[in-house]
């Protein structure tokens, strides 16, 4: 199993929805702080559906709640990530002379947040 | 109960403004001031439709203050003509009337203009300049096409009446039996929930679009291709021969590709491998391909700007005629480099997807913000104006992701003022700030100069 992961940023059904509702509301905020991983990856890394976990990449971190693909949609390796303020925060500011931000396939780690 | 309350109303062939497909066959059941149903609307068209209420905020806050119209054009104007270096960005969502007008300020206070396609498919539109596009709409799609590609898209979560309005379920003149007629292809990093929608799904690996579009170039071309790409791409050689050889035998076929190529790196590089993929195929039959493009009129902004200097986004007006230059330009950067010292936002909401060195510049500079709603953006704004909703109470002509114009038909009116008529007041103050002559019947024009 991998030590980094891909990071892939999208748009989901409940994001599009939920940000008509408001981007303050309590289900855009669950569905753009949520990380979803395969399964396999999710028991290799010790971790259980709606743990608490901080994901790591080059320019910045985050504290999300995992959850298990359970539609089998994210080969070993990959993660998903809905748009929003915590994809945000993993995105560096040098867009290669395009003008986009590298907002997917970015380079990541997780680690288990301690319960305080 | 008031009258105004009870009274139902039916609004025939409004237009959805959510995605980019702008569907214009909506069924609005309207009463007092809520849309209470929205037929033939997908589930993001419902949300929008069904969502819209009287806002109850003040038109304008200056400083997080209410603040009158007046009061609010007046801050707004004094930002942008004092800035040295500011950047007029957003506009996917508003009208293209809006949008001209946008421009114009821009081209006023010698600023860069640039729209939510540079974090979008600005890389696509790097990549038409170098190959083109051979290009076509949807209705052609919708009546002629019998291959269907999607590649790094999932239409149906961010599409959703995308396939069953245009390109996989209608029946259509030469594909009589709709989606019998049809071969769809899913070429995807996950296994999204278009794949049960598709007849072949292709799983590749993540950031190796560009290694797959340019072994699919050389098969269809007849030149040898090693078996090592299986391990270099996830997708085995003789899955790439046969989609290769689908697409050579196809009578009419499409490729519709999303940001899993311009966003991913390699961005342009990607795109302009996918557009010379489909022009080469050409050569054996008739080949299109399209950008699936995401807010309501992202491809009217592009069409305007293009239209006005030139060029479609990331374009600099301070010496008195456009430069284009994504990556200098364009606003992530400006922003993450600390360059621009003002903003104007219009309805688009950058504190909620740009990346954080980009956030923090803009929260430290002054900025103007217009949007129905509240959002991370209008939050921190110096000057908010809250506007009405384009497409629910405005009209308007936005772009289809095809580039085919559509009118507005707006179901409701609404107590704040459109993003159009914010915007001209403000540029009629900029122009009197800059001593440039107002002239009431002409403003918003567009491609002035300084005159300065």
């Amino acid at each position: 199993m991998p030590d980094t992961f891909v990071l892939i940023a999208g748009r989901t059904s409940r994001q599009g929805t939920s940000l008509n509702e408001s981007k303050f509301g309590a289900e855009y905020l669950e569905e753009t702080q949520t990380l979803w991983m395969n399964s396999a990856d999710l028991t290799a890394l010790g971790l259980k559906p709606g743990e608490r976990v901080r994901v790591r990449s080059a320019w910045g971190s985050a504290e999300v709640t995992v959850q298990a693909d359970k539609r089998g949609e994210l080969p070993p390796g990959v993660v998903f990530l809905a748009y929003g303020d915590v994809s945000s925060r993993l995105m560096g500011g040098d867009t290669h002379g395009t003008g986009m931000p590298d907002s997917k396939g970015i380079d990541v780690t997780i680690e288990r947040l301690v319960p305080a | 109960m008031s009258a105004t309350q009870t009274d139902l109303r039916i609004v025939e062939n409004a237009t959805c403004t959510f995605c980019g497909c702008v569907c214009d066959d909506m069924v609005l059941k309207v009463q007092g001031e809520r849309i209470i149903e929205a037929k033939n609307a997908c589930v993001l068209g419902k949300a929008w439709f069904l969502n819209h209420h009287a806002e109850d905020r003040p038109v304008a806050l200056v400083e997080g203050k209410p603040a009158s119209l007046d009061e609010a054009v007046e801050r707004a104007a004094q930002i942008l003509v004092t800035a040295k270096y500011p950047v007029v960005y957003g506009l996917s969502d508003t009208t293209c009337e809006a949008q001209r007008i946008a421009v114009a300020i821009a081209d006023w206070i010698g600023g860069c203009v640039d729209t939510t396609t540079s974090v979008c498919h600005g890389p696509s539109g790097m990549a038409f300049q170098g190959v083109g596009e051979v290009t076509c709409s949807l209705g052609e799609v919708k009546n002629r096409a019998d291959l269907v590609v999607f590649w790094g898209c999932n239409p149906a979560e961010s599409h959703p009446r995308h396939m069953t309005r245009y390109s996989t379920m209608p029946r259509g003149l030469f594909v009589p039996k709709g989606r019998k007629d049809r071969t769809v292809v899913l070429v995807d990093v996950r296994r999204t929930k278009t794949a049960p929608a598709a007849d072949v799904f292709l799983q590749i690996k993540p950031r190796k679009d560009f290694e797959a579009l340019w072994a699919l170039r050389a098969l269809v071309k007849g030149m040898p291709v090693s078996p090592q790409i299986e391990q270099e791409t996830g997708i085995p050689l003789a899955q790439l021969q046969e989609l290769a050889e689908r697409m050579k035998n196809c009578k009419f076929g499409v490729l519709f590709f999303g940001m899993g190529l311009s966003m991913t790196r390699g961005k342009h590089l990607n795109v302009e491998a996918a557009l010379a993929l489909a022009r080469d195929l050409n050569q054996y039959t008739k080949f299109y391909i399209k950008p699936m493009r995401g807010h309501g009129n992202v491809t009217g902004a592009d069409n305007v700007v293009s239209w006005q200097t030139g060029y479609p986004f990331g374009v600099n007006l301070a010496r008195g005629f456009p430069r284009f230059n994504p990556g200098e330009y364009t606003t992530a950067d400006l922003l993450a480099r600390g360059e621009a010292d003002a903003a104007l936002i219009v309805a688009s909401d950058p504190l909620a997807n740009f990346p954080q060195p980009a956030r923090e510049h803009l929260r430290r500079i002054p900025y103007v913000a217009l949007d129905p709603k509240e959002t991370p953006t209008t939050r921190h704004a110096t000057v908010a104006f809250t506007t009405a909703v384009y497409g629910i109470n405005v009209t308007g002509t936005v772009y289809r992701m095809d580039d085919v114009p559509i009118r507005l038909r707006p179901a409701l009116p609404s107590r704040y003022p459109s993003d159009e008529e914010v915007l001209r007041r403000i540029e009629r103050r900029i122009r009197q700030l800059l001593a440039i002559g107002v002239c009431p019947e002409k403003d918003g024009s567009g491609n002035h100069g300084r005159g300065n």
